[in-house]
């Protein structure tokens, strides 16, 4: 499975690299994370691989357990270890391998070069300090900046990140906001030092329908205007739909389709996306029953031999049960590569393609 | 922690509305002015003149911390008022026992053994002939100082060994959780008896030191839980995901967020020291005359207590009295910082 996916990204890296200034901000080399549990090992992550440019939007779309959040937390290093190890791959930022960096050097680019945005902004908050407070500690402590200058400057970001009558709120605490305004305070302690790379795992899960929009709406802006590498968390595909420029389909710790944003949603090449796209309510299926996935998401212990989808895929055969799809570069019905696609199904073709 | 239900809009109006009306929480107060201007909907701010006046609501409207919340519970706890007053009248007896007694607790009398209350001796006499009252005020400092002392001592030490243990886990709090088992093994008085009786000279300092040695480990359960609770809150790991390290992680994020329960069990532990010094000096093995204490002079007054009650009921008055505030006080303070526990 590495060598084949190493593959597929090499191949769209070399399409790309004549203009060095496009090289990857982000390259993630078959990744493997585990977590040693009592009841034994847990295979989180089993080879993942992924990039993103600067200015670029990577959504991983996954169900819980499907190791985004774990893949983007060893990118990060934020990685609670024990128990979670990261036993294998690259994580190459900016042309230097993270893995191979001290602690002290690696909490260095976190927050100054990137940033992670997190779900429940609530509790992402200190209770105990003022939202000012915390917003200026990331001048003070990346920057050295004064009590003054750091106050100032969260009154800034408060004010770019769109929060009303900043001057007076910044002396306000985290539970004196609402949801969105709480999303946006995340927001901009992220952005404070202009980070290359922003991760947000689920940044609008907590939120209702309606702030949804103008948080993700937001971030989106944001990212366009500092030129950021942005990877979307997420598990809502609509919330992906939107924002994204290509999209990883993750499952039971490794990546299943990789695709441009609209080619996933037109015609999926993986059983496991086309299942996650007919689970979605549609209103001219009023009155119909709502298609689901059957069967559970794999436990991680036990991950199935072969592809960890095929006890819930309805078009598993013999292979499936034994050999571990790679991922297959996807073409078109005439042999035409699609720039970007990639899906890890024995039949893929017959799943694009009819 | 508060929930976000009232500021929610009900009903369901158009993006901008709902978002810039649930950035004013209950506060039309703050910041009237700038709203204004934002919104022009008059009818979401007030007249600026009204938030000038009603100086009462906009008190209400001033953000709070945990701590100023606490402060204000506090301040409307009758427990805490008259523990507050008596504990604040103990500590000018135990500075300034001058103030309220002209006679010295050593010049003695043998001549008036035992005598009870007389004109200018309202406590009697000892059995050295010493004034009781005199005695009783200046025996205040010496139970004042090792409890707050003890507590102080305590405190320090026990949040450093357990916040360690509960921060770095693994190995380091296999440790100092087993060394803070065997100091908890240890029965404090058998303790004090083997311990304190090699001393010969026992300042108030030492029975300080020894009850911090054998005092700690209760504190560092508390601290060590705590903070494990507040490492595993998500906003450690989003400061940690924004590049802060160890040293402000503990002293900025975590050890704020478990102040509290150590807080709360110091101030109740607090009470028990003086009368933990108390009773060491009863058994003889706490401080010792020439320093004045009322364990010593209730020990001295056991004896004679049929034929001089007066030498033992002022004393241990005071003794239960002092215990009794400052154990109504860590009561009020656990009551404000930590209200599950009512």
């Amino acid at each position: 499975m590495g060598i084949h996916a190493t593959e597929v990204t090499a191949e769209h890296g070399r399409g790309r690299t004549a203009d060095s200034e496009d090289a990857p901000l982000l390259q993630v080399k078959d990744l493997h994370v585990e977590f040693r549990t009592r009841d034994g090992l847990a295979k989180a992550v089993n080879g993942v691989n992924y990039s993103v440019r600067a200015g670029e939007t990577l959504a991983i779309l996954g169900e819980s357990g499907s190791g985004k959040s774990v893949s983007s937390q060893a990118v990060m290093g934020i990685l609670d270890s024990p128990p979670g190890f990261v036993t294998g791959g690259e994580i190459v930022f900016k042309d230097q391998d993270l893995l191979k960096l001290s602690s002290e050097q690696r909490r260095k680019i976190r927050g100054t070069q990137m940033a992670m945005i997190f779900q429940d902004a609530l509790s992402s908050l200190n209770p105990v300090h003022t939202v000012g407070t915390q917003l200026g500690e990331m001048f003070r402590v990346h920057r050295g900046t004064s009590k003054a200058e750091a106050k100032k400057k969260a009154v800034e970001l408060m004010e770019r990140v769109g929060i009303p009558a900043a001057k007076e709120r910044v002396n306000q605490y985290p539970h004196q906001f609402s949801g969105g305004m709480r999303q946006r305070i995340m927001i901009a302690m992220a952005l404070a030092l202009e980070p290359d790379l922003i991760i947000a795992d689920e940044p609008t899960t907590a939120l209702d329908v309606t702030v949804q929009a103008q948080v993700m709406e937001l971030l989106a802006d944001l990212q366009r205007e500092y030129n950021m590498g942005l990877i979307l968390i997420t598990h809502d595909l609509g919330v992906v739909a939107d924002v994204a420029d290509k999209i990883a389909v993750m499952y039971a710790g490794r990546i299943v389709e990789t695709a441009p944003v609209h080619e996933l949603y037109k015609r999926p090449a993986h059983p496991y996306t086309r299942g996650l796209l007919d689970s979605i309510p549609r209103l001219d299926q009023k009155g119909q029953e709502l298609y689901a996935i059957k069967g559970l998401p794999p436990n991680l212990l036990r991950i199935p031999s072969g592809c960890a989808f095929n006890p819930r895929c309805p078009m598993a055969q013999e292979i499936c049960r034994s050999e571990v799809p790679p991922l297959h570069a996807v073409t078109e019905a005439d042999g035409a590569p699609i720039e970007g696609r990639g899906s890890a199904c024995h039949f893929w073709k017959e799943t694009i393609h009819g | 922690m508060p929930d976000q239900q009232p500021n929610k809009p009900n009903g369901v109006p158009d993006d901008a509305n709902t978002e810039l009306s649930s950035a004013f929480p209950q506060t039309p107060t703050l910041g009237a002015m700038e709203v204004e201007g934002m919104l022009e909907k008059e009818d979401l701010t007030h007249a600026p003149e009204q938030s000038t006046e009603t100086v009462a609501v906009a008190d209400r409207e001033v953000p709070r911390s945990l701590w100023q919340d606490a402060w204000r519970e506090l301040r409307h706890n009758p427990i805490f008022i008259i523990s507050g007053i008596l504990i604040i009248f103990l500590i000018i007896v135990a500075f300034f026992p001058g103030l309220f007694d002209s006679t010295s607790p050593l010049k003695c009398d043998l001549s008036k053994s035992q005598n009870g209350p007389t004109s200018g001796h309202p406590f009697g006499f000892d059995t050295q002939g010493c004034d009781v009252y005199a005695r009783t005020i200046y025996g205040a400092r010496a139970s004042i100082t090792v409890g707050v002392f003890a507590t102080l001592g305590t405190a320090l030490l026990g949040t450093i060994m357990g916040g360690l243990a509960g921060f770095f886990g693994g190995p380091l709090d296999a440790v100092i959780s087993r060394i803070a088992d065997i100091f908890f093994g240890i029965p404090i008085l058998l303790g004090g008896l083997v311990f304190l009786s090699v001393i010969p000279s026992r300042s108030i300092w030492i029975v300080v030191a020894f009850i911090v040695v054998l005092g700690w480990p209760q504190i560092a359960r508390i601290a060590r839980g705590a903070v494990i609770t507040a490492r595993q809150q998500d906003y450690v790991t989003a400061a940690r995901a924004l590049g802060a390290g160890n040293p402000r992680l503990m002293l900025r994020h975590i050890l704020p967020n478990s102040l509290a329960p150590i807080i709360v069990v110091a101030t109740i532990a607090l009470g028990t020291y003086i009368s933990l010094e108390a009773t060491l000096s009863y058994l003889g093995v706490g401080l010792k005359p020439p320093t004045v204490s009322w364990g010593i002079d209730i020990s001295a007054a056991a004896d004679t207590f049929r034929n001089a009650p007066h030498m033992l009921l002022f004393p241990a008055g005071a003794l239960c009295i002092t215990i009794l505030a400052f154990i109504m006080l860590g009561d009020a303070v656990r009551d404000a910082l930590d209200p599950k526990l009512r």
